[in-house]
């Protein structure tokens, strides 16, 4: 897997095809303000992620649980590239994108928790994360699926805007999707329609060199350049390391805006790395501990924290402060979802249909919303 | 009321015509849709009323689009989707049977899937097995959905516009045997409403219940049961789910008689549900077992006489009845 080291350390900006030039990240441009609230929406995911594992270890978490540890510069630095209303929706490894939009950090673990104050009520857990407030549109367990609904989403953006407004197009929708979902059926013809009918919709492939445990070499064909795929689309690519908060805000930026500008598709391939396995069961023999250690030593968090001690005049003390808030943010999370009941019997036959009929009682709103609200 | 005599395909373009005019977030989307007309010209014309933002013709890419358009529905627009024949929406399980009717619950009431899906259904004659499902048997076994699978015109359109006005996701199941067919519509606003059946014929002896086209085999086969004296309630389900059971169980509760026509395969069916159903709450009303017709436990042959046996028809009916009768 050593391509998979020289792949993050170099870059290939002047594909055929892609947006061409790669953009220098420029951290001055940048206010402290803005790096403090990365660093903890990063530390606040690893944080949720860290209390997630131990309480599947305690049985507090059922089924399947897919941690974002190692991949924390992607979600955050995306969603800062595009404004609170841009709608994004994700495949299931999805924690991170839901507190990097704003969740709540105790809906989202009640929901691991399967209990009623969880953001779909206990109904969705750890793959299907839904925030209307916060114009998150899941959370989707099936690998690719979420990939035509993203192209439907900024499908339903351009139609309002242009058709029943009368106006320009405005928003740009933000479908991430892991570099295995680039196997699917479903991907392509998203990305086919996407180009076809001009949507503004940007592919984040959150390229972690593995779908479960098969590396992507042995499983995409151009897995070394996966911008090839955008190409034969005609849709425009850009590659972002994405082990660098910055460099994702930087790169997305750029993308994003020319995306809403021109209402055109978008493909990033944006290179990160998944520190434990694929899910809390897998025991990753299919690498070696050195590959591991190599990325850790990349590690998007700490390159932040450096920045900041080495060029914002931070202390050991501003980031132990910042520790501090934020496993207390997560500590009480955790309370607060442990002391939420589980869901009544009663919630069983809501929500099937928006209707009252037969059994079926009708929909009625998470807690979530009605705080948000 | 006044009334004029229209086909089944025009009473399906005037429902979705109807409703786009009234509002624009409900759009039309599929194959040949628009600058084709439509493959069977159920859209005929739509293209020049509405434009092609709203009338959109796609790529032959039904996972594509369908899950497009379900993500669309989830932001509140109300989308049409035609499937050339519901055949191929197989190809489209993952988002028909995945996202659009668990979108609701699986997002704790916050998203919900306002869509139409729509086309032909069950064999279109001598197409062979991968042309010719009957999707009734495979999608009503999926909470979150509703189906409707309309008779005649009236009904057509009727439902159809009741779909669209819904707010939850739709499987319109309509038959390219019966896009010819002629009835009575009235030039008058109205909708049908999901889950109320209608008894096609009235009749003491036994009842027979069926959704879209075999109730033309079934009415077929009352006339020539009548001449032997047995006279059949016919009952037009109109809507598998959600499903009038009530209409049907007054209906056996008469006749103490059932049998149940269902296109689709026998194993695991709206016919093996609905004989459930009857057996469960007509159990002290029953005289027999409760009859069923379906297609035959087969794939559809291209034959036209080994695919006109295999379908219900007519005979077959009649058989049915006679011999669940017979202690009458």
């Amino acid at each position: 897997m050593a391509y998979l080291t020289e792949k993050l350390t170099s870059p290939q900006p002047n594909r055929p095809g892609g947006t061409g030039k790669q953009n220098k990240p420029e951290p001055r441009a940048i206010d402290t303000r803005t790096l403090r609230s990365w660093l903890r929406d990063m530390l606040l995911i690893r944080e949720f992620e860290v209390r997630c594992m131990q309480a599947y270890q305690n049985k507090k978490i059922g089924g399947f649980c897919h941690v974002y540890i190692g991949q924390e510069a992607v979600a955050v630095g995306c969603t800062a590239a595009v404004k609170p209303d841009d709608p994004i929706v994700t495949a299931y490894r999805d924690h991170g994108h839901a507190l990097a939009r704003g969740m709540h950090p105790k809906y989202c673990m009640a929901e691991m928790f399967g209990k009623i104050g969880g953001c779909a009520k206990g109904k969705g857990g750890s793959m299907h994360m839904f925030d209307k407030t916060h114009h998150l549109y899941g959370g989707h367990g099936i690998v690719g699926a979420q990939t035509p609904l993203g192209a439907g989403l900024a499908f339903a953006t351009k139609y309002t805007d242009e058709v029943i407004n009368k106006g320009k197009s405005s928003k740009v929708t933000l479908c991430f999707l892991g570099d295995g979902a680039l196997n699917q059926g479903a991907f392509h013809e998203a990305m086919n329609l996407a180009g076809l009918f001009d949507l503004p919709v940007i592919f984040c492939v959150e390229n972690n060199g593995y779908s479960m445990g098969t590396s992507i070499s042995r499983g995409t064909t151009m897995g070394h350049d996966i911008s090839a795929k955008a190409v034969a689309y005609g849709i425009d690519s850009a590659v972002i390391e994405g082990m660098d908060v910055i460099k994702v805000y930087e790169g997305m930026k750029a993308v994003a805006d020319k995306c809403r500008e021109s209402s055109r598709p978008a493909f990033v391939d944006i290179r990160t790395y998944r520190y434990k396995g694929h899910s809390m069961s897998d025991p990753r023999k299919y690498r070696t501990r050195e590959e591991e250690e190599q990325y850790e030593t990349q590690d998007p968090i700490e390159r932040l924290a450096e920045h900041m001690t080495n060029d914002r005049g931070w202390s050991k003390d501003d980031y132990e402060a910042l520790m501090r808030e934020v496993k207390d943010e997560i500590r009480a999370a955790v309370e607060w979802a442990d002391a939420s009941p589980e869901p009544p019997i009663s919630e069983l036959y809501k929500d099937v249909y928006v209707e009252q009929w037969g059994p079926y009682a009708g929909t009625e709103p998470p807690q979530m919303l009605k705080d948000n609200a | 009321m006044a009334t004029r005599e229209i086909e089944f395909r025009d009473a399906l373009r005037e429902a979705m015509s109807e409703e786009m005019r009234a509002d624009p977030r409900v759009f039309l989307i599929g194959e040949e849709v628009a600058q084709y007309n439509g493959a069977y010209k159920v859209s005929k014309g739509m293209l020049e009323e509405f434009g092609p933002r709203r009338i959109i013709d796609t790529p032959i890419s039904e996972s594509g689009f369908a899950g497009m358009a379900i993500g669309a529905a989830m932001m509140g627009l109300r989308p049409i989707v035609e499937f050339m024949s519901w055949s191929f929406s197989l190809v489209a399980a993952d988002p028909i049977l995945n996202n659009a009717p668990k979108m609701l619950y699986m997002s704790g009431g916050q998203f919900g899937c306002p869509i139409v899906f729509r086309g032909n259904d069950g064999a279109g004659g001598q197409l062979g097995s991968t042309h010719s499902w009957c999707v009734e048997g495979l999608y009503s076994n999926v909470p979150g959905l509703k189906m409707a699978i309309p008779f005649d015109p009236y009904d057509a359109k009727g439902l159809l516009k009741a779909a669209i006005r819904g707010d939850d996701p739709v499987f319109f199941l309509e038959s390219e045997r019966l896009l010819s067919t002629k009835g009575e519509v009235p030039e008058e606003e109205y909708t049908v409403p999901f889950g109320k059946a209608k008894i096609r014929r009235s009749g003491g002896d036994c009842t027979l219940v069926s959704f879209g086209r075999p109730l033309y085999f079934c009415l077929e086969a009352a006339e020539t049961l009548a001449k032997e004296g047995i006279e059949c309630e016919v009952i037009d389900g109109r809507t598998i789910r959600p499903l009038d059971i009530d209409t049907i169980i007054k209906s056996v509760r008469k006749t103490n008689y059932c049998v149940v026509v269902d296109q689709s395969w026998s194993f695991g069916s709206p016919g093996s549900e609905i004989a459930s159903q009857v057996h469960r709450y007509c159990f002290d009303d029953l005289d027999n077992y409760v009859g069923r017709v379906h297609s035959d436990d087969v794939p559809a042959p291209y034959a036209y006489n080994l695919e006109q046996e295999m379908l219900p028809n007519a005979r077959k009916i009649c058989e049915c009845v006679r011999a669940v009768t017979y202690n009458a």
